[in-house]
């Protein structure tokens, strides 16, 4: 079949099954678009910003499990999708951007709307291709949608010179792909198995350490079963918040920085951390020469370079999660025996029941805190939950009652704000079923209000919160801890009307004061069924606890805050 | 405790593979020692030599990020290597020339060209023969020094 290079995207789209894709035209790309619009296999949604156009496609892949696709312009249009690049490959997120780049005859002259692309993005892509000759494009699309969700996930950036989208050459999609210098590893090893479940059986105070791995490689349902068996008790990370219900008895809450007393004490005390598809951030370890001090580790990822990275492992395991727990649970069966573990749990209980995550009601404020847990008892597992970073991101994750993988949809590595609501466009688009809730701060949804124009526009009723105190809240909350409350540039007092600025884009606006006007306005937003923001004025000077101060110890938490 | 270490990458020949290599060794902080690449002849393939130093640890990161590249064939690292390094040393005629025969005997040194005012002296040795032998040839007073960074093949 003969195509042109903007053909051949099209028709490579459709093979993959892409119903959706995200994105924003300009010269360099014209010619793609040109055939988007001839078509009508998928659904193109116009954001009003690049950046955006990722995210959504991020959001998408994130709920769906599926590759989000993107397309974008050369120059300034590609330079504002990098946020959203980098953004999904520090969570191991699949996507495909497309770009524009201007003619092969022209790259290197500083022509207009030219930048190194490839250049820019190699260091945030998981891969990255400029497409030289025609010929070489549905090989190139082929590789890179099977490069973006095989593996390690990651994003995957197509730059296409404008000649190159013109030209005509001879379209044939392999339906299979091996690509000789790229063979993930998705078995785990059955010697090293064995030895860590061995490990487990000797372990007297073992402790899972549960990351977003297992909700990229779906293994959420053998984890669960694996969990159950060995009556192990559990912790996660932000990104693997939903693998085990929030009422899991076995659950002890997210570790790290803002982590549960609980979780970082076992962390601390254990003396086996197994750990399944987590990465050792540094916002989870703290100081590292203090982290997990008494326990071998065991650490299975399907990324080697992710194991041993950060600290020493004992039972290193590459592999897909999934494969691997499948190839735990027989040999667990008939090794382990949970009753050994009871006093351990005991323990933990008691850590928990001595220091458990809470915050002081009020009614003559909202606390932050509370809104999320009245959003939780309200829409429970019908919402699909996104955030931006800051506070009410660490709040979400401490206080919502997430019951599945998938339910929550943030920015753990890279914490980018003004992710969470194009990344809600993407989710609510993917999961039309669910209620989808971006959570954000006064400061955050600024970072991509426009996009209240694409979901208005596109029919996407995404309800955003907007935690209000009037303050970049995290960076307030270490300005009060560690700089002497020196509230440098955070104050946000100046603000825009959130309802006339949510109505001017055709979108529904509430302003909230009081508990019993939060909770109307949410049912009225939901039930309305179209974009909203509601603005919620929070307690100003509310802060995220417990806290592990940055470069301290997990078993060494700030519990409160004394003026 | 920092050691030395040749890594021998096997990479497809394509668009910017050598930026990739680059540009992980400096946006993760490694050090590059040298490199060396070349295309293996018959094949798609080249060959990058990459001498790099580090802790243990780190050394470990280095071959693992590599291999992670896409178009990463093959890494080599813990195997025994014959190392080659190649120096170019330009001497003036009018200094005292005596006793360069037996310096270039002692380290298989060849003059590689020469011209009215000059000698090109020529040796190809592992790197810390190179070393001394360009301390050595100081005292002919070189007007420049090249060095190509090590080529290593594994010989086990």
């Amino acid at each position: 079949m003969e195509l042109t290079g903007s053909q051949m995207v099209i028709e490579a789209l459709k093979r993959e099954g892409i119903k959706t894709v995200f994105g924003y035209p300009g010269g360099a790309i014209m010619n793609v678009y040109d055939e988007i619009y001839k078509q009508n296999f998928f659904e193109h949604i116009l954001t009003r910003h690049e950046q955006a156009a990722v995210h959504a496609a991020d959001g998408y892949a994130r709920a769906t499990g599926k590759v989000g696709v993107a397309f974008v312009t050369s120059g300034p249009g590609f330079t504002n999708a990098v946020t959203g690049l980098a953004t999904a490959y520090m969570d191991s997120i699949p996507i495909v951007l497309i770009s524009g780049q201007v003619p092969i005859s022209m790259i290197g002259t500083d022509a207009f709307q030219e930048v190194d692309a490839v250049g820019i993005s190699r260091p945030c892509t998981k891969h990255n291709f400029l497409v030289k000759n025609v010929n070489e494009l549905p090989h190139i699309l082929k590789e890179a949608f099977y490069i973006a969700r095989s593996g390690r996930p990651g994003p995957v950036h197509i730059d296409i010179p404008k000649d190159v989208t013109a030209q005509v050459g001879k379209f044939e999609y392999p339906e299979e792909i091996s690509i000789p210098t790229y063979k993930p590893t998705y078995k785990g090893n059955a010697k090293q198995i064995k030895k860590a479940i061995e490990a487990m059986r000797q372990a007297d105070r073992p402790i899972f350490y549960l990351g977003g791995g297992i909700v990229s490689s779906n293994a959420a349902e053998l984890v669960r079963e694996l969990v159950s068996f060995t009556k192990i008790p559990a912790v996660e990370t932000l990104m693997a918040r939903g693998v085990l219900r929030y009422d899991d008895p076995l659950l002890f809450g997210m570790l790290g920085m803002h982590g549960s007393y609980a979780a970082n004490m076992a962390m601390s005390e254990a003396d086996l951390i197994i750990a399944l598809g987590p990465r050792f951030d540094d916002r989870v370890t703290g100081k590292l020469s203090e982290f997990a001090k008494h326990a071998k580790i065991i650490h299975v990822d399907i990324d080697p370079s992710s194991i041993g990275k950060i600290v020493k492992v004992d039972y290193p395991i590459v592999g897909d999660l999934k494969n691997v727990v499948e190839q735990m649970l027989p040999l667990a069966f008939d090794k382990i025996d949970s009753s050994k573990y009871e006093n351990w749990r005991e323990l933990l209980r008691r850590y928990d029941q001595i220091h458990p995550l809470k915050f002081e009601d009020s009614d003559e404020v909202i606390k932050p805190q509370w809104v999320i847990k009245k959003v939780g008892e309200i829409v429970k597992d019908r919402a699909i939950i996104s955030t931006d970073v800051g506070q009410h991101q660490m709040w979400t994750a401490q206080f919502y009652p997430f019951t599945y993988p998938r339910q929550f949809i943030t920015s753990g590595g890279l914490g980018t704000m003004g992710f969470g609501f194009p990344a809600a466009i993407g989710a609510k688009r993917g999961k039309d079923d669910k209620i989808v809730i971006n959570f954000s701060g006064d400061g955050s949804i600024l970072m991509n209000i426009q996009e209240l124009m694409t979901a208005v526009e596109s029919k996407i009723p995404v309800v955003n919160i907007i935690l209000n105190n009037n303050f970049l809240g995290m960076v307030r909350q270490w300005q009060t801890f560690f700089y002497e409350k020196r509230y440098s540039s955070t104050d946000l007092s100046m603000q825009p009307d959130f309802v006339k600025l949510a109505e001017s884009f055709g979108a529904k606006g509430y302003r909230v004061k009081s508990k019993d006007e939060f909770e109307k306005a949410l049912k009225e937003a939901i039930d309305s069924n179209t974009v909203s923001l509601i603005d919620v004025v929070v307690d100003r000077f509310e802060n995220v606890l417990p806290m592990v101060p940055a470069g301290g110890t997990l078993y060494n938490m700030m519990l409160e805050y004394k003026d | 405790m920092k050691e030395r270490k040749i890594i021998s990458v096997t990479v497809l020949n394509e668009h910017g593979v050598l930026s990739r290599i680059a540009g992980l060794f400096a946006g993760r902080g490694y050090n590059i020692e040298s490199l060396t690449v070349a295309p293996i002849p018959d094949t798609n393939l080249s060959r990058f030599t990459i001498v790099t130093n580090g802790s243990t640890r780190v050394l470990e990161q280095i071959v693992k990020q590599l291999y992670k590249l896409i178009p990463t064939y093959k890494v080599i690292d813990n195997k025994e290597f014959v190392e080659k390094e190649m120096a170019l040393v330009k001497i003036p005629l009018d200094t005292n020339l005596s006793g360069l025969d037996a310096l270039l005997k002692g380290y298989n040194g060849t003059v590689a060209n020469s011209g009215e005012n000059y000698l090109v002296l020529l040796v190809a040795d592992d790197s810390k023969r190179v070393n001394n032998f360009l301390k050595a040839v100081k005292k002919f007073n070189p007007i420049e020094i090249v060095r190509s960074g090590s080529v290593a093949l594994e010989i086990e």
